[in-house]
Order: structure tokens, then sequence, then C-alpha cells
């Protein structure tokens, strides 16, 4: 099998699943027990903040464990949003976000909150100087994802810290795909509030946290037993909190090898594709890019065709098509480039892990040609090409 | 998403019977659009009132091709009126079923047929 669905999730390192097992067999504790037994789980639990917070250059109090990125980014714009209520309700935020952030935002919209979603270029860059003009003085929180899951674009999370601390409002990004892909330095950017998810990097599922920098209050979505400083209570997911620990650690330790090794083979990918299929489109932006990502469209077709073939050669891979998504409707994110519907039908995502291999690249670029000419002859639009 | 399709489905898909623009067709039937992501182009071939031939080109999703396929199939040789009463449930019935959110994609295939017959009937001579 070939897997390029990296940015759906990805395979557990090896390592990170042989550091959790003993937290699902043997040390069972509950981490808040007075005993000695508890000890193991309590220290493992506060070492993997401490991993996950030099990844990230935050403060171990600053890390707040939840059960997944979905969750991260709902505590973070409902527990803010809620917490700042008095000053403000207006939240800005754009459209390619993950529905994650969108539909949290939407529930907003229900309750009272103003929402301002931005527009993108063509690259799916946010527009700053709309950020600008948007930002007004009830508006409590801004919401931009620092790499988006279906073309990969980072956003200039810096610049738009920036001009957010300006008015006086806070920075939550979702770097769900970023994190452990790239370097983030959360004190050098400027972030208030950051969504991370494990199984992204090579860690568990079911397990993900919210950075929220010092002196930041939060509401939280979960009231109980007054677990992580009482903004997110939960007996500890131990194990899932191990292995989120040591693929940040691990991350820490290879995300360059990891690049050096990927990036190459999705350049060629790239390449490749651009010069044996005609007409095809690369979504994204040309530099500012995941190194992992490749967005594009095949004009003429429809996702899902494409993708079953794909996997009747063994290929994993995703697309923004309506009918992978069970809607009419081809990706949001896609429309926000400014698509049109026919084209953005036709989208294919490979993304790339760090398991790839330059024979695996050569297999795709042979077959997927192959592939898109057969699904154009079928296409009544491809006729008298 | 691979295995909500029956067997049969996905061999329409991959081995697509009567693809292809038919040449000199008596007419042709167009129908869908591209905003919903299912465009199906349906040609036809009449003697005497009966289909003799059809065939299909289709941009869409592994439903709507193997749709559009066995569409061709259940008309060949039918009676224009005969062929009208094909219905989507009987299109989806011969694929072993579709999900329920590809019923549309069945109905698109009713739907062409039914706009090549149009095509057909406005423009061939009455003959009464």
């Amino acid at each position: 099998m070939i897997y390029l669905d990296h940015n759906a999730t990805s395979p557990l390192d090896r390592r990170v699943y042989e550091k959790m097992i003993p937290y699902l067999t043997d040390i069972y504790s509950n981490p808040s027990s007075i005993y000695r037994f508890a000890q193991g789980a309590r220290s493992a639990v506060e070492d993997a903040r401490l991993y996950l917070a030099q990844l990230l250059n935050a403060d171990t109090k600053e890390i707040i464990f939840t059960s997944s990125g979905t969750e991260a980014d709902n505590l973070a714009i409902k527990g803010i949003a809620c917490q700042l209520r008095e000053k403000g309700k207006h939240i800005i935020t754009s459209k390619i976000e993950h529905h994650a952030i969108l539909h949290t935002c939407e529930f907003l919209e229900k309750y009272g909150f103003e929402v301002t979603y931005l527009d993108v270029d063509e690259y799916g860059l946010v527009n700053l100087d709309q950020l600008k003009k948007s930002l007004r003085k009830d508006t409590t929180l801004v919401s931009i994802m620092l790499a988006n899951n279906e073309i990969g674009t980072i956003q200039p999370i810096k610049d738009i810290a920036t001009i957010c601390h300006e008015n006086g409002s806070l920075l939550h990004t979702d770097a769900v795909q970023a994190v452990g892909k790239m370097p983030i330095d959360v004190k050098e950017l400027g972030i208030d509030a950051l969504s991370l998810s494990g199984h992204k990097f090579y860690g568990p599922k079911g397990v993900g946290a919210l950075y929220l920098k010092k002196g930041i209050k939060i509401i939280p979505l979960l009231h109980g037993g007054g677990h992580e400083s009482g903004r997110r209570s939960s007996t500890e997911n131990v194990a899932g909190i191990v292995g989120l620990g040591e693929a940040a650690r691990l991350a820490k330790l290879e995300m360059k090898a990891n690049e050096a090794k990927i990036r190459p083979l999705r350049d060629k990918l790239e390449r490749e594709i651009i010069a044996k299929v005609p007409e095809v489109k690369v979504n994204g932006h040309p530099e500012k890019r995941l190194y992992n990502t490749l967005n594009i469209c095949l004009k003429y077709i429809e996702g899902e065709g494409i993708l079953i073939n794909l996997d009747f050669e063994d290929i994993c891979a995703n697309s923004g098509s309506a009918c992978t998504s069970g809607s009419l409707d081809p990706s949001h994110v896609l429309l926000a480039l400014g698509l049109p519907h026919e084209i953005a039908h036709g989208s294919l995502r490979l993304s790339l892990g760090k398991d790839n291999t330059p024979e695996q690249i050569d297999k795709v670029i042979e077959v997927l040609p192959k592939i898109a000419e057969r699904l154009r002859s079928m296409s009544p639009f491809w006729q008298n090409k | 998403m691979a295995d909500i399709y029956t067997d049969k489905v996905y061999d329409y898909f991959r081995n697509p019977r009567n693809m292809g623009e038919l040449k000199d067709p008596d007419a042709i039937g167009k129908v869908g659009n591209t905003k919903c992501g299912d465009v199906m182009w349906v040609y036809i071939k009449v003697k005497d009132d009966v289909i003799t031939d059809c065939t299909f080109k289709t941009f869409g999703c592994v439903a709507a091709i193997a749709t559009s396929s066995i569409l061709t199939e259940l008309v060949k040789g039918k009676k224009l009126d005969d062929a009208l009463k094909v219905s989507n449930k009987e299109v989806a019935g011969a694929l072993g079923g579709l999900p329920q959110i590809k019923m549309h994609c069945s109905l698109l295939a009713e739907e062409g047929l039914r706009s090549a017959v149009e095509d057909y009937r406005s423009k061939a001579p009455k003959t009464a």
C-alpha cells in the first residue's frame, strides 16, 4: 500500500507506540491519586507536557491536554469568546479554516456573537488589509490557521499577530497541520493560543492540546474535577498524552531530516504530474506551503473517480470533491480560492510522510496519467480536446 | 468511501459499457450541471421507434458513471415509450443498489434518457 494521506492522519510511530504500552497495561493509576503507585502516571503526563512545551517554545503551564485538535479549537474559540464577552462579541476568522473553527464560529453566531470571515487570495493567503479593516473595538479574538489542511498554504502568522495585538485582540491559530512538520516558536510568532493534534505527526488519535499563553483566562468546555488547572476536567488519557509527548520529542529531533526527505519527493511528484498530465492546476501557494502537501485539480474529471482508481492501485489519497464529502458542494477551501465548481470537483490531495519512498512516488507518477486519461475519455467536457 | 458501493457499481465504473460518443447519433440528451458535479450526455440511435444503440459520456463520481453505463444497457433494444418507463429505481436496482446520498445519480440517468428521447422527438418528422 502507498499511503499519501498524511494530512488526514499519520501512522503511529513504532517508538511512540512502545512508549505508550506501559500506560495501557501496568501503569494504570489515576495520575491524581495520592499513593506512590500514581507517581508513575503523574510524572509521565508532566514529561509529555514538557516535551510538547519544548516543541513550541512554551511554558509547561501553558499546555492544556485535550481529546483532539477539534476540542482544542472549540476550547479556544468558545472559551476565549465567552470569557471576554463583556469586552466584546466580535470574532474574526478566515473562509478556509477547518470546520472545527468554522462550525464553532457559526455556533457562537447563534448566541449573539458576530463573526467576520476573511477572504483569501488565489493562493489561500489571508488579506492583511482586510484584517486591519475588519478589526473593531469589540473584536476580542482572531483565529487564523497556521497551515491549511487541504492546500498547505502557510499564513504570515507573525504579521497577523502584530496586527491583532495593536488592536488589543487575541490571536488563536489552528496549527493542527503545522505542528511537528515545521518549527513553531509561539513566543517569537506572538501567538496567544494554538491548537494541535497528536495523530497528525505520528502520535496517537484521541489526544490533542491547546497552548494558551500565560495570563489568558478561558472558560472551560468540560467542568468537573478541575484537571489541567481547572481548564479541562477529565481524568487524563495517560497513554495518549504520553504518546503525544513522545511524538513531540521525536518531531523536535527529526523535523529537519523529515523535511529533507519529504520535500524533494513532493516536488518531484508535482513536477512529473505537471509534465505528464495536461491541464493540471496546482492549488496553494507556490512557496509558502507545507512541504508534504500537493493539491492539484485535474480539469474535466471528478475527484471521487480518481480516488477509487488510485485505491484499485493500492494508493490512498484524498479529494475536496463533493462526492467524497457527502455534500453536493466541493471543498469550501477550493471555492474560497476562486476556483469554479467544475474544477474544484476534480481536486486531488496527496500528502506525504516520512515513510514514503522514491519508488512509491514513481508508482504514482506512473499510474496517475493513465487514470486521468481514462476518466477524461469518459468526460463530455474533454470532447474535442 | 470504498465500501459503500456494490461490486457491480465498481464493475461498471471500471469497465463501463457503451462509453463514448456515438457516431451520427439521432439524438443527444444533455443533463446535469457542473455546480453539483454531475453532467451526463446520452447518445441514441433510433430505428422504427426502437433504440438500436445508446452510449454515454459522463463527468461525475463513480455512481454517476456506473448508472450512466447501465442505463445504456437497460434501454438498448427497447421501444422509446418503454425506454422512458425505465425508472431511476430500476437503474439503481440493476447495480445492486446505491447509497442514499448517491440516488440523485440514478435520477440523472433517467433524466438523461428522457432528454435524449425529447431531442429525438423534436427532430423526427411526424409520420402519422
